[in-house]
């Protein structure tokens, strides 16, 4: 008599724990998917288009696309420097320092947008020597730049740190007993093997802008086609209860965000295949 | 606030999509690295980079990081306090800024309390258990990093406004799900749910499964399992989870603006009320909620350095 | 308590970890299964614990069908290899926790529970580290914390995966003698894993070796040594010298010579010559089956270890034979040998 046994786990509570979540998931998260896909398909791809390519949607979505690029962009060169500062030297603070990349991820984005639009208004801190220069910081696309600079500051340093951390220091050496000067060192051997990293921090960073609505809003001007950013234009769609559009302009910030994301991805595995990873 | 929130948002993408990146950008590994020291062994190292353009290179750094990120901070509670400390805690004491507190709190309970049960769960199927489809559960589960703020509050508009698909059902029966708390819970939820999940799910799957193993063999039940065993091993990612989730309840603003309506002294969370006081110039009362914010930001910082630590004690090895 | 386990198998995958194992295990006998990595050992004790679940086949303990019930049921102690101990649990808790999560009705009081644990400490000898924690103790003490533990529930069984395995040859040595010695005093039927033949030929009442997913061989220590059922056992237990030969008509030939041995018996066709590295008995020139030239010698303590290239087939075969001391070899010398114990197996694929 040989029974055939069905497959068990050893430990208890698959069936409930598995249920559970699934059920939570569904309504918390696929729901609200469904919601989302179902209003875009209400949509023929005629209507899609109009919406996607109206004026002031094109140019609130050049405008957020635009302008996180750039932010990251800065954020990848500037999040270099600091966390090249962070690793690899001593200097009084440093630690504090460190400590402070963090802020941005925990500050709330409506502190944020307020106390930059405070920091960069007219008779601002930093906004009053500006304006004696001749440049507006408030209320134009520059503001909507400099708050997304600031969210992103996070996402290169934290993302390269472990990477620089690991670096093994003999490769330095060997560099250098090769004949290489600091210079040939740091841009031909010690960056090069840091690009995996960086792609990711900057993916990371442009994503996160890319959606950003609470630190931006505040410091941009919000002018349709001048100073509007995307998921302000949403919102505006929504209050006017023109959900198809604002699920448009949705749908459409997503897709843009994979591509984009999926582009830097690509990049990235050829980058490490030409370098390879720790 | 999102913290780690983005960073794992695209990370999720790449994951996706490249399951080869090295850097998994969870808050624990990250976290694990960044304990160690600070400095590589390159520092005192001679081959370093010459004296002036090590000067200009932790100058930039500093400089950026005081504009970027010191200044508005400071900003911040400078302008609460302008006007004295009388003026700071009038502000505060106002019937407005009570309600924005309590609903802020209360929303942060209710996230909290619910994803915590939940992503327990969550974890443990997942971390204990093999079985095929992990790696979309686990995308999934990561979703709402991966949208913008806006993107989460559209959805529940979609589904419960006026025009959404039940809304007409909801107006008829009077429930209101939008522009009242019950909406501003959901898409609290719907933004925190990953955290306590994607603390746990790595600390759970690395401890493994051979303490429960032996315990089964002990003789004990499943939920003694969990709860004399399992839930005293991942107490402190079980903190950082909560606590992460709870710093992003509080702070979040761009989904529960959108679900609220804003209503006054009804539907305005802090950080709401501290749009709504900024754009009326109300300048003192609105950054005065910001400290609190502000505040909460900092201390959650702080323990989650702790917890950091706690953590990586925990993780070093002890039975192998 | 007796075991028994029929047509057992389990697969992961397209890999057979188990492929039909029949095994019988008799009261208060300590039994190792002995194995390379990957045989399926590890799993068939799991199987056995009820910490994993065959595809098809039957395990009953004491005549009862086991797995109609969980691990948590079979009243089965378990000890890991990695001791799995509870690290946030001192010692007393780690060894009290199987008496605690009893159900109710037959859980004992507080005070049976102390004394219980503290007999048990006695009985491993380390009553002192009660108060301790797991990450303070050494390899060897959480291991027999472990066993401590696992004997808590009074088992009817108990199973141990690799006990020694994650210790250093000379904690592992030592254990080996103190499990064997507590295993006299308690009696519990027990079944351990490992793939340290040294260790199962000390420790065991019988041995039983595994390969692939299969039993090659079950018998004592004695018997699976002196008395290799297969060629697989043979040259996993003990060191052996392997050379291929040719059984035709009864004779057997190595290299196109024939050999002064006796069939015994085995199937003609390419074959296995098994011998023990001290059975080859080593004589002058002349004298024995088949010759060869010392190239190189080491004397240690009683016994010689001589490296020798047969001659014919181009002098490439090279086998090692330890011989005694009493005429010390020389390198370059000619000697002939005999093998006086061996065994010849079908050639495998």
């Amino acid at each position: 008599m040989s029974i055939a046994v069905a497959r068990r786990s050893t430990l208890p509570g698959f069936g409930l724990t598995m249920g559970l979540t699934l059920t939570w998931l569904s309504i918390i998260i696929l729901l609200p998917l469904a919601g989302l896909f179902l209003k875009t398909f209400e949509l023929s791809l005629d209507q899609f288009w109009s919406i996607v390519t109206s004026r002031r949607t094109l140019n609130a979505l050049k405008i957020s696309f635009g302008l996180s690029f750039a932010a990251a962009l800065v954020n990848l060169v500037m999040g270099t420097i600091i966390v090249w500062a962070l690793v690899r030297y001593r200097f009084p603070g440093r630690r504090l320092f460190d400590a402070i990349v963090d802020i941005p991820f925990a500050l709330p984005t409506a502190v944020a947008g307020v106390a930059l639009t405070q920091l960069f208004a007219q008779k601002g801190w930093l906004g009053a020597p500006l304006a004696e220069l001749g440049i507006k910081v408030a209320f134009t696309p520059i503001g909507i730049f400099i708050a997304m600079i600031f969210i992103g500051i996070p996402f290169v340093v934290r993302t390269v740190q472990p990477v620089l951390i690991d670096l093994d220091v003999e490769i330095e050496e060997a560099a250098a007993s090769l004949g290489a000067n600091r210079w040939h060192t740091v841009f031909r051997v010690i960056l090069p093997s840091l690009i995996p990293a960086l792609l990711t921090g900057f993916a990371l960073a442009f994503a996160r802008a890319v959606g950003e609505y609470g630190s931006v809003i505040f410091i941009a001007g919000n002018l349709p086609n001048v100073s509007e950013i995307a998921p302000l234009l949403i919102v505006i769609r929504l209050s006017e209860f023109r959900y198809a559009d604002a699920t448009a302009i949705a749908v459409m910030m997503l897709l843009a965000s994979f591509l984009i994301i999926f582009a830097v991805n690509r990049l990235q595995r050829w980058a490490q295949t030409r370098i390879p990873a720790h | 606030m999102s913290t780690q929130s983005d960073v794992a948002t695209v990370a999720t993408e790449l994951r996706a999509y490249a399951p080869t990146v090295d850097l998994t950008v969870s808050p624990l590994s990250s976290r694990k690295e960044r304990t160690r020291p600070l400095t590589g062994r390159a520092v005192g190292n001679p081959r370093t980079e010459p004296g002036p353009v090590r000067f200009i290179i932790i100058a930039l750094a500093v400089t950026f990081l005081s504009v970027f990120v010191v200044l508005p901070l400071v900003v911040v509670f400078a302008q609460a306090f302008s006007k004295g400390i009388g003026a700071y805690i009038a502000a505060l004491t106002e019937p407005e800024a009570l309600a924005a507190i309590r609903l802020t709190l209360l929303v942060a309970a209710i996230s909290v309390t619910l994803n915590l049960v939940f992503g327990v769960i969550a974890a443990w199927a997942i971390a204990k258990f093999e079985f095929t489809g992990k790696t979309f559960l686990i995308t999934l589960i990561d979703l709402p990093f991966s949208v913008s703020p806006v993107i989460s509050g559209l959805v529940f508009v979609l589904l419960f406004g006026a025009q959404g698909y039940w809304g007409p059902w909801l107006q008829a029966h009077d429930i209101h799900v939008l522009f009242a708390v019950p909406g501003i819970a959901l898409a609290t939820i719907f933004v925190t749910f990953p955290f306590v999940a994607r603390a746990l799910i790595p600390l759970m799957q690395e401890q493994g499964t051979q303490e429960e193993e032996a315990a089964i063999s002990l003789g004990a039940s499943g939920l003694q399992t969990f709860f004399r065993v399992t839930l005293p091993n991942i107490k402190w990612g079980l903190l950082y989870g909560v606590l992460l989730c709870n710093a992003r309840a509080m702070g979040e603003f761009g989904a529960v603006s959108v679900v609220s309506g804003h209503i006054r002294g009804e539907t305005n969370t802090m950080p709401l009320l501290v749009e709504i006081l900024y754009n009326e110039y109300q300048f003192v009362a609105s950054f005065a909620i910001a400290s609190l914010l502000a505040m909460l930001a900092l201390i959650t910082l702080v323990v989650k350095t702790v917890l950091e630590r706690r953590l990586d004690e925990g993780q070093e090895p002890s039975d192998h | 308590m007796t075991i028994e386990v029929k047509n057992i198998v389990k697969k992961f995958g397209s890999f057979a970890a188990l492929d039909n194992v029949d095994l019988k295990v008799a009261q208060g006998e300590l039994l190792a299964l002995l194995g390379p990595s990957g045989s399926g050992k590890t799993t068939l004790l799991r199987i056995i614990a009820g910490l994993d679940w065959p595809d098809a086949g039957e395990v009953s303990i004491d005549g009862e069908n086991a797995l109609a019930r969980g691990a948590s049921e079979r009243h089965v102690g378990f000890v890991f290899q990695h001791y799995a101990l509870f690290r946030h649990m001192t010692v007393f808790e780690n060894v009290a926790f199987g008496l605690r999560v009893q159900p109710r009705a037959i859980r004992k009081d507080e005070a049976t529970i102390r004394a219980r644990v503290k007999e048990l400490l006695d009985l491993v000898q380390l009553d002192w580290l009660s108060g301790r924690y797991p990450s303070q103790l050494s390899g060897g003490q959480r291991q027999r914390i472990a066993l401590a533990r696992a004997l808590a529930i009074e088992p009817r069984i108990l199973l141990l995966d690799e006990p020694f395995g994650a210790l250093d040859a000379k904690v592992r040595k030592e254990l080996r003698q103190w499990l064997r010695s507590l295993h006299s005093e308690i009696h519990v039927t027990s079944i351990f894993v490992t793939h340290d033949q040294e260790e199962a030929l000390e420790v065991a009442n019988r041995v039983v070796v595994m390969d692939k997913g299969r039993i090659e061989q079950i018998g004592t220590p004695g018997e699976v040594y002196d008395d290799p059922a297969t060629a697989f056992v043979h040259g996993f237990i003990g060191e052996s010298i392997v050379l291929p030969v040719d059984v035709s008509g009864g004779s057997v030939r190595l290299a196109g010579q024939r050999l002064n041995i006796a069939a015994n018996g085995a199937a003609s066709g390419a074959s296995k010559l098994f011998v023990r590295r001290h059975d080859m008995q080593i004589g002058p020139a002349g004298s024995g089956s088949f010759e060869g030239a010392v190239r190189h010698v080491r004397s240690f303590g009683p016994i010689q270890r001589a490296e020798v290239a047969l001659s014919g087939g181009e002098g490439k075969t090279i086998i090692e034979i330890d011989a005694p001391r009493d005429r010390e070899l020389q390198a370059g010398e000619i000697v002939s040998l005999q093998p006086r114990r061996y065994r010849i197996f079908a050639a495998q694929d």
